[in-house]
């Protein structure tokens, strides 16, 4: 890692990043093609990507177990919602709603951090699920007697995204191509990932990063060589927090809508398993496994149908029923043949084997 | 490394560690009562005892693990009993562990470069933006780091993964990360445990080199000709009581220690016995 550093890049990385740019930049017109909706299911792999990064913060790099991230993910998307649709009648731009949703996110990563301090492992969890849930039941309930979050109904007609008058939501054509909406989006989800991306990688590379990995490693090591673990921990929860309240604004920005349903528990866990199945602690392998695990099920329900169709003449098995069968079964095979997830980080690679000659 | 470390002229320095009173119960047991001590700037002070005498408690205690029922701890114009692990060790106080408790699956790079966490300030911003001072302070971590670890002479196991060295380099790397927070006492829990003959001949000069650099050290050790030919002072330590505090020389003929700490066997192998000493 450190020598790497100094090396020189070689030509053949600049070469893969050029292709892999190329092909992140032509992909919605390319996807377009196939129709629209794969644009969209792109756009929502984006979002997962963000929320995976961070979780992978909180879960990969600190170590410690949240069930109930999506709570943050519903902080952002609520911010914004609230402050830029016509439900309060509030129009404010995007750089008051954003930051506002990141403070807010980054607030409740906090309060969700101070009593899990001393908690680890099982009790975290089920510590961390219980707040999850309260924020959407919250969300769920606070139409009366003042009506904040308008209930179970959700926030409609929420605001697109908008930088002075070039508005994400609407198409447009540009120098003879028309530029959709979603393809709109496209670009600046994947900008913002692209940041993210950035913010984890360095994070990772930095005092900070060795914190987390030291009271991953051993908090009361970590605690008697002078890190201040209270203050690491919650940093790490706010840090996840953040990203997570950026994903759920520009969520609500995009779909218009946000609703409890939501964010609910099943979304937490999905974006866990991404997190675990990607590779915990490593970020290309968090971006693969969001990525796969948000695109995949969109596949496989465009062929789970017309395939039934071919084949029995009718629909016999429910595509969501069975995405969930396949998905279980996927997981289940990740865990049992590598476990320490598809593309694990050096680290964890090294822990599992040290796990095995130990057993 | 300085002339210092030959010399072994107790009692010059100032009072650097002062315990008064510590005690500490777990349940039924009484682990520490009414321990009080005082270590001096610039010795090797020796905590020895039997097993279960509540040393690595007392170590634990000073260094904030365990909070005692009573009892102070003052150390350079701090009040240690009042703070917590981290600011401990921000108080020039570090340690290693008995049981080693290195970050495994980190590098001993790595493992050092932590260490020097709490003497560098950089923040997510700085992490982020990597700007001129936070490289330059990644620079100076990496490189401290390999002067530490080629000060205890690992250094060629730098980028080995911690889990995956000696026994005896496990110990030198704790001492490593313990040395990177730059501390003014180094309080070592049972160094020499599990180490071959050659291994704490080496140690010993490593020790003896980091109170020659002007740093206060605490042993606790179980290996006597180790504790006896390497410390200035010693407190023995009995049921969580204090046996006996003073010179190698005075403690080892100490009657009560001979009898409660050393046996008859080893005290033969001394050359003295119970017996004699009362005489005497």
């Amino acid at each position: 890692m450190m020598d790497a550093k100094k090396k020189p890049v070689p030509v053949r990385v600049w070469l893969g990043a050029l292709l892999i740019g190329v092909v992140l930049a032509v992909l919605p017109f390319v996807l377009g093609m196939a129709g629209q909706s794969w644009i969209r299911t792109l756009n929502f792999a984006l979002l997962y990507v963000m929320l995976a990064l961070g979780l992978n913060i909180v879960v990969g790099f600190a170590g410690l177990l949240d069930l109930g991230y999506i709570a943050f993910y519903a902080v952002g998307a609520y911010v914004w919602a609230m402050l830029a649709s016509p439900h309060f009648g509030l129009h404010l731009p995007f750089w008051v709603v954003m930051p506002a949703g990141i403070v807010l996110a980054a607030l409740f990563g906090v309060l969700l951090g101070f009593p899990v301090l001393k908690l680890r492992g099982d009790y975290l969890a089920i510590v961390t699920l219980g707040f999850g849930e309260i924020i959407r039941i919250f969300m769920n309930n606070l139409d009366a007697p003042v009506n904040i979050t308008n209930g179970p109904q959700g926030i409609n007609r929420v605001d697109t995204f908008k930088v002075g008058e070039f508005v994400f939501g609407r198409a447009e054509t540009f120098f003879g191509i028309r530029v959709t909406g979603p393809e709109k989006y496209y670009y600046l989800l994947l900008a913002v990932t692209l940041l993210i991306v950035f913010v984890c990688v360095r994070l990772q590379h930095s005092r900070i990063g060795r914190a987390w990995e030291a009271i991953r490693e051993d908090e009361i090591a970590a605690k008697a060589m002078g890190i201040n673990t209270r203050n690491v921990k919650l940093l790490a929860f706010a840090m996840g927090a953040t990203f997570g309240g950026v994903a759920g604004g520009l969520f609500a920005s995009m779909q218009g809508f946000v609703s409890p349903e939501s964010f609910s528990l099943t979304e937490s866990i999905s974006v866990l398993c991404m997190v675990v199945l990607g590779g915990m602690g490593h970020i290309p392998g968090v971006i693969v496994g969001a990525l796969l695990l948000s695109v995949f099920p969109e596949l496989l329900r465009a062929v789970v149908v017309p395939l039934q169709q071919s084949v029995f003449g009718e629909v016999i098995l429910d595509p969501d029923g069975i995405r969930m069968l396949l998905f279980g079964f996927a997981l289940v095979l990740v865990m049992i043949y590598r476990p320490e997830g598809l593309w694990p980080s050096a680290v964890r690679r090294r822990e599992r084997k040290m796990r095995e000659s130990q057993a | 490394m300085s002339t210092m470390a030959t010399s072994k002229t107790a009692g010059g320095g100032q009072v650097l560690l002062q315990a008064s009173g510590l005690s500490k119960r777990f349940g039924g047991l009484q682990a520490l009562s009414e321990v009080s001590f005082s270590i001096r700037q610039g010795d090797i002070y020796g905590l020895i005892g039997p097993n279960g005498a509540g040393k690595t408690t007392l170590f634990n205690v000073m260094t904030g693990l365990y909070v005692p029922e009573s009892g102070r701890c003052e150390f350079a114009g701090h009040v240690l009993t009042d703070y917590k692990p981290h600011q401990i060790a921000e108080a020039g106080f570090a340690r290693t562990f008995q049981n080693i408790r290195l970050f495994g699956n980190l590098s001993a790079l790595e493992n050092v470069m932590i260490g020097r966490h709490v003497r560098t300030r950089a923040g997510v911003l700085g992490a982020v933006l990597r700007n001129r001072a936070t490289r330059r302070e990644e620079e100076q971590i990496e490189a401290r780091a390999y002067e530490l670890l080629e000060y205890v002479g690992i250094v060629e196991r730098a980028n080995d993964i911690a889990r995956s060295l000696s026994y005896g380099d496990q110990r030198r790397l704790e001492i490593a990360r313990a040395l990177a927070t730059d501390p003014k006492l180094l309080a070592l829990d049972e160094p020499a445990a599990g180490m071959n003959p050659s291994e704490t001949v080496v140690l010993r000069q490593l020790i003896e080199k980091i109170r020659g650099d002007g740093i206060t050290v605490l042993l606790i050790e179980h290996d006597m000709k180790l504790v006896m030919g390497l410390c200035d002072r010693v407190l023995v330590l009995e049921y969580g009581k204090v046996l006996a505090e003073g010179r190698p020389a005075e403690v080892q003929h100490n009657p009560r220690v001979i009898e409660a700490y050393l046996g008859a066997g080893a005290a033969k192998e001394l050359g003295i016995t119970a017996t004699q000493e009362e005489q005497a």
